[in-house]
């Protein structure tokens, strides 16, 4: 597939995650956590539910704090500076598995919002993003609807296209596809591919193996906590080599 | 699906026949049953014998013209007293000549509300109608005021500071300019008028006498308290809410402690503390009006309930609103006024109506502390010898009062529930 013809060992590293640890209470959901991302590549993340892999995600952009290790996004190091850490989400946009719309807003103001308040863009050339990103995800007519009057993919859809008018330099996917309607994966599904040829940097939970297979440059298995397996979606699925990824594996392509 | 006819094809049928038009409706509705039919027929017999009684009384045998008390004793309602005190149960001790004044406040007012409950006011223009219409209010029942050099500077102080926060990410390097000139002329100003170096100056307007407030009555003491009351008690119940959810240990403590304090006790037990407790802790001479002390404790009061019914707006949010708005680099005031409130605060519409509306009855208490609300100028005319015995009549008449005000707040919710969630219904 068109990720494994890349050579990634000389581009630079957008993420790098060293040893990082994070516990809720006794419960340790992340343990040593060593991970380099390059710029433009795609990983996809899955693991059992509770294995901590949207915690991992959420860490980047400080959604979740982590208590031991360093996170560094774009060279900056993440730390309780309140500017520090807007700096860095200014950069990495985020889909959540509930979309996440504001409900009282339309579509428009949605997208708008972020550009307009954060990035103090004028309200006129924010909206002019906001309708060729949203052209771009297919929905331009729904522009001045409101997010309940949307389908679940349609709403999902106008989430990756809010994301994207900040114009991150990263995207965080944090299993888009596990609240939707069957008929309604696929249309979200591509709108994620498209973006991943364009040569966004992708971090995505999902279980969607035929998106990783599509795109993804690495696929990472988590579970309890660690990280037990990473390879290139080829060898990834063909072999595994862990006993545990072989059982999730055994679990997940046998529902579909 | 196991009919003939292909599904796709079947027409719509209309409803069954005796389900429709008033007589389809009250057969359902009204009689379905024996029981159900007896029991309408037992209450609307009920309902047709208390209003023709309630009529006869207050209408047919109801006495409008009497000039005194004894004239008015045997027959029905005696509205004549209303007729003769309804100049004192509106305006109270206000000097009786100069009663156009209260009026014009009220209808001020009453303008004022109305402008202010439509929701495209709902921007600067809220600003223009209060100000001008507060001005306007006051300055008929003071009939003077004074503006000292201070409360300009505090305002340029506040002004400006207001204005930096909720425009910082929209405003022009000029504009912002302009707020930070009004910070600094008001905080030097300030300083140098606490340190004695510029003088106790004031702008005067007075174009009518000076009525102080002990001479107020009626139902501009009701109005005032109540829309002052909630107007400033809003904002400062929305800060305690947020407050109480703040991760700041020491301003949750704070928040939480007052508002536990303040809901504890009752409100006349506040009301009392600032007539008669709060001026031994003043040092002697300083004196603040007994009317603005009443005031700020229906604020102060107001407030804690206020906070609790937002808080549970707030706790309604579902928390990925707030991530979304993190996950976007929106900070604190950003993602509070544009995110969390507006969707908090269109969740309590009915319970915030609700706490208004018993605010707005409560001011009545204040007459524990002497001052002539519209309740208390009511109960003062029951005092006059001449019209003694027609306690029912003044009630009444002071109920279908409040009735108007709170029945209008009522639809009000109504309408602004409706508004607000236009778009957001499928």
């Amino acid at each position: 597939m068109a990720a494994t013809a890349r050579d990634l060992s000389k581009v630079e590293s957008v993420i790098q995650l060293k040893g990082v640890n994070k516990w809720y209470g006794q419960f340790h959901v992340l343990s040593d956590i060593n991970l380099d991302v390059k710029e433009g590549e795609k990983i996809v993340i899955c693991g059992p539910s509770g294995s901590g892999k949207s915690t991992l995600i959420r860490c980047i952009n400080r959604l979740e704090e982590h208590q031991r290790g360093d996170i560094v996004v774009h060279g900056v190091t993440l730390s309780n500076d309140v500017k520090n850490i807007e700096a860095i989400r200014r950069e990495v946009g985020m889909v959540f598995q509930s979309f996440n719309l504001f409900p009282h807003l339309t579509i428009l103001d949605n997208l708008t919002l972020a550009p307009i308040w954060v990035k103090k863009m004028p309200k006129k050339d924010a909206e002019e993003i906001a309708m060729s990103l949203l052209k771009r995800v297919r929905i331009p007519e729904q522009a001045l609807k409101y997010p309940g009057q949307l389908s679940g993919g349609q709403q999902q859809r106008v989430a990756i296209a809010r994301a994207l008018c900040m114009r991150p330099k990263i995207m965080l996917f944090d299993e888009p596809t596990s609240a939707l309607d069957p008929e309604m994966v696929k249309e979200v599904l591509d709108v994620m591919i498209e973006l991943a040829r364009e040569g966004m940097t992708m971090l995505c939970v999902t279980h969607e193996m035929g998106f990783a297979r599509a795109v993804a440059d690495r696929v990472i298995f988590m579970d309890r906590g660690e990280i037990v397996e990473q390879n290139e979606p080829e060898a990834f699925f063909a072999n595994p080599r862990n006993e545990r990824t072989k059982l999730f594996l055994g679990q997940i392509l046998h529902n579909h | 699906m196991t009919d003939a006819m292909p599904v796709g094809d079947r027409k719509p049928l209309a409803p069954p026949v005796d389900e429709t038009g008033p007589l389809g409706w009250a057969r359902k509705n009204l009689f379905s049953s024996w029981g159900n039919g007896i029991t309408t027929v037992v209450l609307v017999a009920a309902v047709v014998w208390i209003a023709s009684w309630f009529l006869e009384w207050a209408l047919f045998t109801a006495n409008f013209t009497a000039a005194t008390g004894a004239e008015c004793r045997g027959g029905g309602a005696c509205w004549a007293l209303i007729r003769e005190k309804f100049r004192y149960i509106f305006f109270g001790s206000f000097p009786y000549e100069q009663h156009w004044r209260p009026l014009f406040a009220v209808i001020t007012m009453l303008a004022m509300l109305v402008l202010s409950a439509d929701r495209r006011m709902w921007n600067w223009r809220l600003l223009v109608i209060w100000g001008v219409g507060s001005f306007v209010t006051f300055l008929l029942m003071f009939g003077q005021i004074h503006i000292p050099l201070s409360l300009i500077l505090f305002v340029a102080l506040a002004g400006g500071g207001i204005g930096l926060t909720l425009r910082s990410a929209l405003a022009a390097p000029s504009e912002r300019m302009g707020y930070y000139a009004l910070v600094g002329i008001g905080a030097v100003g300030l300083v140098l008028r606490i340190l004695g170096v510029l003088p106790s100056w004031s702008i005067a307007i007075a174009p009518l006498s000076y009525v102080e407030t002990s001479l107020w009555g009626g139902l501009p003491v009701t109005l005032i308290l109540a829309t002052y009351g909630l107007a400033f008690a809003f904002p400062y119940g929305v800060l305690l809410a947020l407050g109480r959810r703040s991760n700041l240990p020491l301003i949750k403590g704070l928040c939480v402690g007052f508002i536990e304090l303040i809901r504890g006790v009752p409100l006349i037990s506040l009301l009392i503390m600032a007539s008669v407790m709060l001026p031994l802790f003043l040092p002697s001479g300083t004196t603040i009006d007994k009317f603005l002390r009443a005031q700020v404790a229906v604020i102060l009061f107001a407030g804690a309930y206020i906070a609790e019914v937002i808080r549970g707006g707030l706790q309604s949010l579902p928390k990925g609103q707030f991530e979304a708005a993190d996950a976007m680099g929106l900070n604190y005031p950003q993602k509070t006024l544009l995110i969390i409130l507006p969707q908090a605060l269109r969740v309590v519409i009915p319970p915030l109506i609700n706490t208004f509306i018993g605010f707005f009855k409560d001011t009545s208490l204040v007459l524990i502390i002497g001052i002539f609300d519209f309740l208390n100028t009511a109960n003062q005319a029951l005092v006059d010898p001449n019209w003694a015995g027609f306690p029912g009549e003044v009630y009444l008449f002071a109920a279908f009062v409040y009735f108007i005000f709170c029945f209008s707040m009522s639809r009000y919710s109504k309408y602004l529930e409706f508004e607000l969630n236009k778009g957001t219904r499928r």
